[in-house]
Order: structure tokens, then C-alpha cells, then sequence
């Protein structure tokens, strides 16, 4: 099946998906795999939510599809495009189509929030406009109305390390929606966060997400959280998915086990 | 010595020792003065000559004032040419060292690149700046040049190993993040290497500006250029009075320049 998935064109299937993974193996020490032999498919919106316990390999999968962590073995096709085996400037004009958000945030601290928001830019504007700060116009634009659609319209120019978590986390989801990115990956976006901070920034994640037809793969360890946003629950437990299915079909024995145990329910 | 089982008798209380007898260091310390004692008398140390010593001193302190201000066109050009060696040398190690730097970093650099450039750097560290002025005397001639880039292999030497280091110290996670974006090497190191190096790199660039203005007052004892020259020659010719205005001399523009590059670090903070 895979075999003839590989060999033949992308088929209409295929490009009803935003992100195929086939077979995604990752092993840090050989013969150890975190990953197991990981198959996904993603749909073109919509917020995918992957759960499971911590050291699990949600973070290695996000991280193998930009490729920030380097698969050992299996496909992943954005669009289309094989991304597994990118190289240079090819795995560079890959990565400006996923925009990613980090558990802490991973802004430079010490550039502006603007410069922050425009570095998102960077996998488009030549390296002189890159190092001149001097952006197209358009993108300019973009930025203070991304500004606006956070909710920081007077933080442009005030340094990054000025910014309370939260605020940051907002930069961090306009830096991502600034490449206009046909995926967007969120590792743990809020667990860094207050609760009701974590709730406010993941509604905006969802409607920005929403508005412009991108869609999310998010890891989160909030179950309740996770139900609440995503229209699909991938459950991964040992390096394997082990849960795929709509929030309403997860059910206690579902998260015993993904997570182990019973005390805790 | 059951003083687990039962409380200690007051006899039992005075035995004990609060403080345990440092044997080693004892016998180093007495060592070391028993060797300070041989080699001082090895040397032909003694208190009849530092005696002596203390006298003739005192008679070239006595011909060394008043300083001579004479021959001022003399000392102010060797200074000039003492401060355009050291500008220049700082300006040009530092414009070497910044890729040096980044390729030496092990966290950016892999390790087949970082450590030859790392043994490069090792190399301009090890030798005295002094000697290597020597070296580029012999090999380029006498004068302001060979100084020059005596201090910019010094220059080397010292900030492009800073450099490294303060590069070996940020955060890989705002790395990442622009890496995310898909920006290739060099916006990288423009959004997120530099960002977070900058100010210690003008404070290292400071530093070695200063210390750079220091040492191209000695180069020229070697020949090669400044007033190291006109020093040694001053010397030379028991113009004592001279040596003393040059030493003041220089003392009044390593001051102005440790007052300016202070007012530059405050403004940076």
C-alpha cells in the first residue's frame, strides 16, 4: 500500500491532505526508536490535536516534520512535496511553508517584537533586506495587522524580553502566521503558560488558524483543552499512535491507555 | 570513642580536635621558604646588594627629574604612530575575528570546522605578542608594520577565542526558532547569533582596544614602530630626563584611554 502510495503521483487523495507521514521512524540511539513506524494524515484545516505522556516522541514528530530533528527511516509529504532527504536551499524553501510554535515561545529576546514578527520573512526576503531591516512593504503591513489580530497593536517596537509570557506566545503565533505557512506545527504552546492564559492564547491560535485556512498539528497535555479546540485527538503512547478519532470518541479506557495507570482519572 | 552510644565525658570533649592538623600544607609552606632562602643566595640576592640596588635607583630617579619636554615634536609623533598601530591592529583582528569566532563555536560550527579553527586561534594565543613582533621584524622589516600585525595575531588571540565562547553560551532555542523559518546560515547569525552577543562583543572590542593602545607602546623596543622606539633609544643614550617625559607621556594616553572607553561602556549599558 505504501509501496504504491511512494511510486505514483500525488493522486486526489493525497492533495485533499495538507501532510502525509508514512512509516516515520526516529531513533537518537540506534536499535531505540522513539518513533515506531508513525502513519498520519492531516487534513487541509482544522486543529489536529496530538495527546500522550512526556518522552513519548510528540515533540521528535513535530520536530521531524520541519525537519529541526532529522527522521531515521519513512515519508513525509507536505502538499506533495517529500520532505524527508531536503537539502540546502531546498530544505530551506520547505521550511518557510510549516510555521512553528514553541512551549517557550523562542523568541530572539533581545530584537524587537516587529523584528520578531518580520523574521518570519526569512525563508522569502534576500539576505541585504534581511540584514538592513529593510522588508517590502507588504510584509510591513502584514506584520502590524498580525499585531493587531494578537492584540499588541502598541508593542512594536518595545524589545521582546519586555514582554509577559503570554504576550510573547501572541509573537510567537504572529511570527509563525507570518510565513504564511500551509502547516503550522505547536509544541506544547501553552504549558508554559497560566490557565487562563493558556486558554486565551489557544483561541486566538484557533481563529487566526481558522481565518486563514491553516492547519494546526498541535501537541498538548491538556486533555480537557485539547477536546475543547481540536476536531481530531491523536493519542501516542510508547512511540506509537495508539488513539486516532474525534474528541467525542475518547473515552477513559482510551486515555488508560495512553497515559497508564488509573489513580489519576 | 563511643561517642555514638553515649554522650561524651568532659575528658573525652577536651581530646577532641575542632580544627585537624594540616600536615602537607605545613611542610609545602616550609618548603617553599626553604627554597626562596637557597635560590636568593643561588642569585647573589643579598641585602648588601638590594642596598646597592636601592642607590643606583635612586640616582636615575634623580636624573630622570625634571622630565624633558624638549624634543616634544619627537615624542608626539612616536605616540601618533603608537595609536595608529594600535587603532588599526584592533580594527583589522577584530574584523578577522568575528568569522574566526563563529566558526570556531561548537555549537554552530561541526567539529571537523571548529577545531582547526580553534587550534588557529591557540596558535596566536601562545606565542608573546613581543615575540611574534620579532618574528614579522624579521621577516617583513623594521617598522609600523610589522607592529601592526604583531597586535592583530595578538588581537586574534584573544577576542575570536571570546568570541567563541560567548557564542557557545546562547540560546539554541532562538536559534531554532529562526532556523524554523526557514532562514538559511548568515540570517541566522544576523536574527539570532549576533542579537544575543552583541553588547559583550563591543565590551570584548573595548577591551582589546585598550589593551592593544598598552602594548603598542613596547613594540618598538623590538623595531617595530611607535614610541617603544623612541624610547629605547632614549635609553640608549642615558637621556634619562626623556625617558621620563615619554613615560609620562605614555601614562597620560593609556588614562585618556581607559577614561573613554569607560564612558563608552556606561553609555552601552
Amino acid at each position: 500500500m505504501s509501496a504504491t502510495l511512494t511510486a505514483a503521483a500525488p493522486t486526489a487523495n493525497n492533495l485533499g491532505n495538507a501532510l502525509e507521514i508514512r512509516g516515520l521512524v526516529k531513533e537518537y540511539a540506534a536499535g531505540k526508536p522513539v518513533l515506531k513506524g508513525i502513519d498520519l494524515s492531516v487534513a487541509a484545516e482544522g486543529i489536529t490535536a496530538i495527546i500522550g505522556p512526556s518522552g513519548t516522541g510528540k515533540s521528535t514528530l513535530l520536530r521531524c516534520i520541519n525537519r529541526l530533528v532529522e527522521p531515521t527511516r519513512g515519508e513525509i509529504r507536505l502538499r506533495g512535496t517529500e520532505l524527508t532527504g531536503l537539502r540546502g536551499k531546498e530544505l530551506r524553501l520547505a521550511r518557510r511553508r510549516i510555521g512553528m510554535v514553541f512551549q517557550e515561545y523562542n523568541l530572539v529576546e533581545r530584537l524587537t517584537v516587529m523584528e520578531n514578527v518580520l523574521s518570519g520573512r526569512l525563508g522569502y526576503v534576500p539576505l541585504w533586506r534581511a540584514w538592513l531591516r529593510k522588508y517590502p512593504e507588504a510584509d510591513i503591513q502584514r506584520a502590524f495587522m498580525l499585531l493587531d489580530a494578537v492584540g499588541l497593536p502598541e508593542h512594536a517596537t518595545r524589545r521582546a524580553d519586555a514582554l509577559s509570557g503570554g504576550q510573547r506566545q501572541r509573537v510567537g503565533i504572529a511570527r509563525a502566521l507570518m510565513q504564511r505557512p500551509e502547516i503550522l506545527l505547536a509544541d506544547e504552546p501553552t504549558s508554559s503558560l497560566d490557565p487562563r492564559t493558556a486558554v486565551e492564547v489557544l483561541e486566538l491560535l484557533a481563529r487566526l488558524t481558522a481565518a486563514e485556512n491553516v492547519p494546526v498539528i498541535i501537541n498538548i497535555h491538556n486533555v480537557e483543552l485539547a477536546k475543547r479546540y481540536a476536531r481530531r485527538i491523536v493519542g501516542m503512547s510508547g512511540g506509537s499512535v495508539i488513539f486516532d478519532g474525534p474528541p467525542e470518541d475518547l473515552r477513559t479506557h482510551h486515555l488508560q491507555a495512553i497515559y497508564g495507570g488509573e489513580d489519576w482519572l | 570513642m563511643s561517642a555514638t552510644s553515649a554522650p561524651p565525658s568532659s575528658a573525652d570533649a577536651a581530646r577532641r580536635v575542632a580544627f585537624a592538623p594540616n600536615w602537607p600544607m605545613r611542610l609545602a609552606l616550609l618548603a617553599l621558604a626553604a627554597y626562596a632562602v637557597w635560590a636568593s643566595s643561588q642569585l647573589g640576592l643579598s641585602w648588601g646588594r638590594l642596598a646597592h640596588g636601592l642607590g643606583e635607583g635612586g640616582q636615575l630617579l634623580g636624573r630622570m627629574v625634571p622630565p624633558n619636554f624638549e624634543r616634544w615634536g619627537l615624542l608626539l609623533e612616536g605616540l601618533l604612530e603608537s595609536l595608529q598601530i594600535a587603532v588599526l591592529a584592533s580594527a583589522v583582528g577584530i574584523a578577522l575575528s568575528l568569522p574566526l569566532g563563529v566558526l570556531a563555536a561548537r555549537n554552530l560550527s561541526p567539529w571537523w570546522i571548529s577545531g582547526p579553527v580553534r587550534a588557529v586561534i591557540a596558535v596566536c594565543r601562545s606565542l608573546h605578542y613581543v615575540i611574534v613582533a620579532i618574528l614579522f621584524v624579521k621577516a617583513i622589516g623594521f617598522g609600523a608594520l610589522a607592529g601592526t600585525a604583531a597586535l592583530v595575531v595578538a588581537s586574534i588571540g584573544f577576542i575570536a577565542k571570546l568570541f567563541a565562547e560567548a557564542i557557545e553560551e546562547i540560546s539554541m532555542k532562538q536559534v531554532e526558532a529562526i532556523r524554523a523559518t526557514g532562514a538559511g546560515v548568515m540570517k541566522v547569525l544576523a536574527y539570532a547569533v549576533l542579537p544575543q552577543v552583541a553588547s559583550r562583543f563591543i565590551g570584548f572590542c573595548l577591551y582589546q582596544l585598550d589593551s592593544n593602545l598598552r602594548n603598542s607602546t613596547l613594540v618598538g623596543i623590538v623595531g617595530a614602530g611607535g614610541i617603544g622606539g623612541t624610547l629605547f633609544a632614549a635609553f640608549k643614550r642615558f637621556d634619562y630626563d626623556f625617558v621620563a617625559a615619554i613615560l609620562l607621556a605614555i601614562i597620560a594616553l593609556i588614562f585618556l584611554a581607559e577614561i573613554i572607553s569607560g564612558r563608552v561602556r556606561a553609555a552601552l549599558r
